[in-house]
């Protein structure tokens, strides 16, 4: 082990390393450039034995990694926002033929207009594809997860996705423990055989027009139709919901770090009102917690960390008799409220002894985000609380006045 | 050249499949999986041919077959090229890209053209039936003139987009031109694209009696005619040497009249009711394509 000072790209592509990744295809798109030009860099000097494809758009990037991770290769890429969603039909495609590809997103704004700061409604908007979805909060969270990552993966045959916040922390330098590579490997064995059989000698095809019921194969026996395959691929992710923390509590026992499996907790115990994010806010809110206990509010912190699976009983079970759950959002399905709030107040319905659950809308496009706002946003619906609000619509924190029309 | 009586008789494509009657595409392809003797992985986006597979739990044909989306074949391809290299199994199969004419001179251009930049090792065929037939004979950036599809009610305006030229200015090491109407013709290039490295471009014409509006018995006697009118022309450009092959080199070589259009033009129900004047241009167009074909054969 190692203690390097390195950028949240930097923790990805070293991740990446340390996984012995077999084929990375990659484009660039700001914030997260940096992983491709590291890994391509690796791939030349001789330091990592992988082939490298430099694709011409992300649509061929996701592609390029679906087909190696078809015939069995470990399959890494990395994007952002409008490459996000320009790969879209291929997020969906990697998810629904089980391909345990590992995918970082340095979570940018969506355009138009263009913006290439931080926020995470680009991750979001595929939370339905079917893949894992992992929230970092700082850059050794980054390179620790981005290893997990894989072993969640191939163990579930789904992908994993691996968001941390654009700039925030994919061009923030941190100090970042590396472990050796013996360590990672020891963690991280080969990828076993894939699901898919591509063999001269055992023809298959793969991924064939599927009916919506059940059809008998040439010896008679029933095989299953679209509804079962999306039924078995839902078990996976369910499932998700006891490999992410078993993977982490492994990590913990081969470096001494863990990140609290599914959701992570701060000053949570006592706390009356509780502060919900995923990524780095979920640091910033820890700042807030701090401050407003110095008040006498016994505030405390419930960070996301698995997004997808929705760790419900986790979250049941953490917020149960508490007297607020507030949720910062750093995106926002349009014309209805933010993602996590949606999900959150869904999760806890018709569960003994929820909080009321109020969402904010902060940080689009890189707004800067506060302790100070955050913390005065607390007090606010502190207010609201007191005056029996039992259900709010979505406030925005440090949006310029008159600008909700 | 390669008799058909000398084709090998093991057969990959197995009876039954779920092709129209007389479709081209499974003439073609019987020759292509001979050449490869079965040792190969077809990379496949939506299109008849995903048809001609099988539905889930049934597939027609005894090679490893993998589905991928639309526009994505030849990126498909490179990644499983790429992941085969990874694994140490490059020896294992040669990788074959197949994919109609809209998955390919339209939607699947980009990805084309960034795996012929990078000259990706793989074989990549279009077959080329003149539209997108799968999802009910739309226009495609390779319908002829003339043609009425659901699209061209009237018959498209535009000429075809010449995607051999697009294939040859990427500068890849072999291009060839067939049709599936001259099997052996396949064979061949197939044969010569498996024993070359990097990216090779086949195009191969494959008649559609259901898009075409013609009985299916006259599939491969339709495919014919194309080559001998000009309109299909069978050659191949290895290394940048231009060759006219079978038949084409046949017609230049005796240097008789071709076939005139209009004949094969009315075979058709999507020609119907072309006027004098689109027939003319359809033959102008054809002859000064030939023309420059016929100058720049090196072989013979
Ligand atoms: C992204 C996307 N757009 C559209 C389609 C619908 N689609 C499926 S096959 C097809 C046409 C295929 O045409 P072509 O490539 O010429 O093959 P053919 O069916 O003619 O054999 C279309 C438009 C799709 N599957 N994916
Ligand atoms: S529509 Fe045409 S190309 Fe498609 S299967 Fe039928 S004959 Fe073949
Ligand atoms: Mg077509």
């Amino acid at each position: 082990m190692t203690v390097h000072v390195m950028t949240g790209n930097d923790a990805a592509a070293t991740a990446a390393k340390l996984a012995r990744v077999q084929v990375v295809a990659a484009y660039p798109i700001t914030p997260q450039s940096p992983v491709v030009e590291n890994l391509s860099k690796w791939v030349e000097q001789g330091e990592l034995p992988a082939e490298f494809v430099a694709v011409e758009s992300e649509h061929s990037a996701l592609t390029v990694c679906i087909g190696a991770s078809t015939v069995g290769a470990r399959a890494f890429t990395a994007t952002s926002a409008n490459g996000l969603a320009y790969m879209t039909e291929q997020v969906w495609w990697a998810a629904g033929a089980r391909l345990p590809i590992v995918m970082c997103v340095a979570n940018r704004a969506m355009a138009a207009p263009w913006n290439v700061l931080n926020d995470q409604q680009d991750s979001m908007s595929v939370r339905d594809a079917g893949w894992v979805q992992l929230y970092c909060r700082d850059n050794q969270e980054i390179l620790d997860t981005t290893v997990q990552a894989f072993r969640i993966a191939e163990r579930l045959n789904v992908p994993v996705m691996v968001c941390y916040d654009g700039f925030l922390l994919s061009h923030t330098m941190m100090p970042v423990d590396v472990p050796d590579a013996e360590v990672a490997d020891a963690f991280l064995p080969p990828r076993t055989a894939p699901l898919q059989v591509v063999d001269v000698n055992n023809p298959r095809n793969v991924g064939p027009v599927t009916l919506a019921d059940p059809r008998a194969d040439a010896d008679g026996t029933l095989q299953p139709g679209y509804m079962e395959f999306r039924a078995m691929h839902h078990g996976a992710l369910l499932e998700a919901l006891e490999v992410v923390p078993d993977v982490d509590r492994a990590w913990e026992t081969a470096t001494g770090r863990g990140w609290g499996g599914l959701v992570c907790e701060y000053l949570l115990d006592d706390a009356e009102i509780v502060l919900v994010a995923a990524g780095s806010l979920v640091t910033q809110l820890t700042l807030v917690a701090e401050a407003l206990r110095a008040e006498g509010v016994r505030a405390g912190v419930l960070g996301i960390r698995c997004y997808r699976p929705f760790p419900v009983a986790a979250l049941r079970e953490r917020l149960a008799g508490r007297a607020l759950a507030l949720v910062f959002d750093k995106a926002l399905s349009y014309g209805y409220q933010g993602p996590i709030a949606e999900d959150l107040k869904a999760a806890l319905y018709a569960a003994p002894d929820a909080p009321a659950v109020y969402g904010a809308i902060c940080g689009l496009g890189g707004r800067d985000v506060s302790p100070g706002q955050l913390a005065a946003a607390t007090r606010a619906a502190l207010g609201d609380l007191a005056a029996g609000v039992t259900d709010r619509a979505p406030v925005w924190i440090n949006l310029a006045e008159g600008s909700m029309r | 050249m390669t008799c058909v009586t000398e084709l090998p008789t093991t057969e990959h494509l197995l009876s039954g499949n779920r092709a129209c009657a007389g479709c081209g595409i499974g003439i073609g392809l019987r020759a292509i999986t001979k050449a490869l003797d079965g040792r190969m992985v077809l990379v496949n986006p939506a299109s008849c041919l995903t048809v001609l597979g099988g539905m889930y739990p049934l597939a027609s044909l005894d090679i490893p077959w993998i589905n991928v989306a639309f526009p994505s074949t030849a990126a498909a391809a490179a990644g499983v090229r790429a992941g085969l290299r990874a694994m140490g199994r490059e020896g294992e199969m040669t990788v074959l890209a197949m994919a109609g004419d809209g998955g390919t001179a339209d939607i699947g251009i980009q990805a084309l053209s960034g795996a012929a930049e990078r000259d990706d090792d793989f074989i990549y065929v279009c077959y080329d039936n003149e539209a997108y037939m799968n999802t009910g004979t739309q226009r495609s950036g390779s319908t002829p003139h003339g043609a009425k599809t659901t699209t061209t009610w009237t018959g498209k305006r535009e000429n075809p987009k010449d995607v051999l030229a697009i294939m040859e200015a990427h500068r890849i090491g072999y291009v060839a031109s067939t049709s599936a109407a001259f099997p052996t013709d396949v064979y061949d290039k197939m044969v010569t694209a498996r024993d070359r490295r990097g990216l090779r471009y086949l195009h191969m014409n494959t008649p559609c009696p259901s898009g075409w509006s013609f009985d299916p018995k006259d599939s491969v006697r339709l495919g014919k005619l194309a080559v001998e009118t000009g309109l299909v022309v069978l050659f191949e450009i290895a290394d940048g040497v231009f060759r006219l092959t079978g038949r084409s080199a046949a017609l230049a070589k005796s240097g008789k009249p071709r076939t005139p259009v209009a004949e094969y033009l009315a075979s058709q129900g999507r020609f119907r009711g072309m006027s004098e004047a689109d027939v003319a241009e359809v033959q102008a167009w054809i002859d000064e394509r030939w023309g420059r074909y016929v100058a720049r054969n090196a072989g013979d």
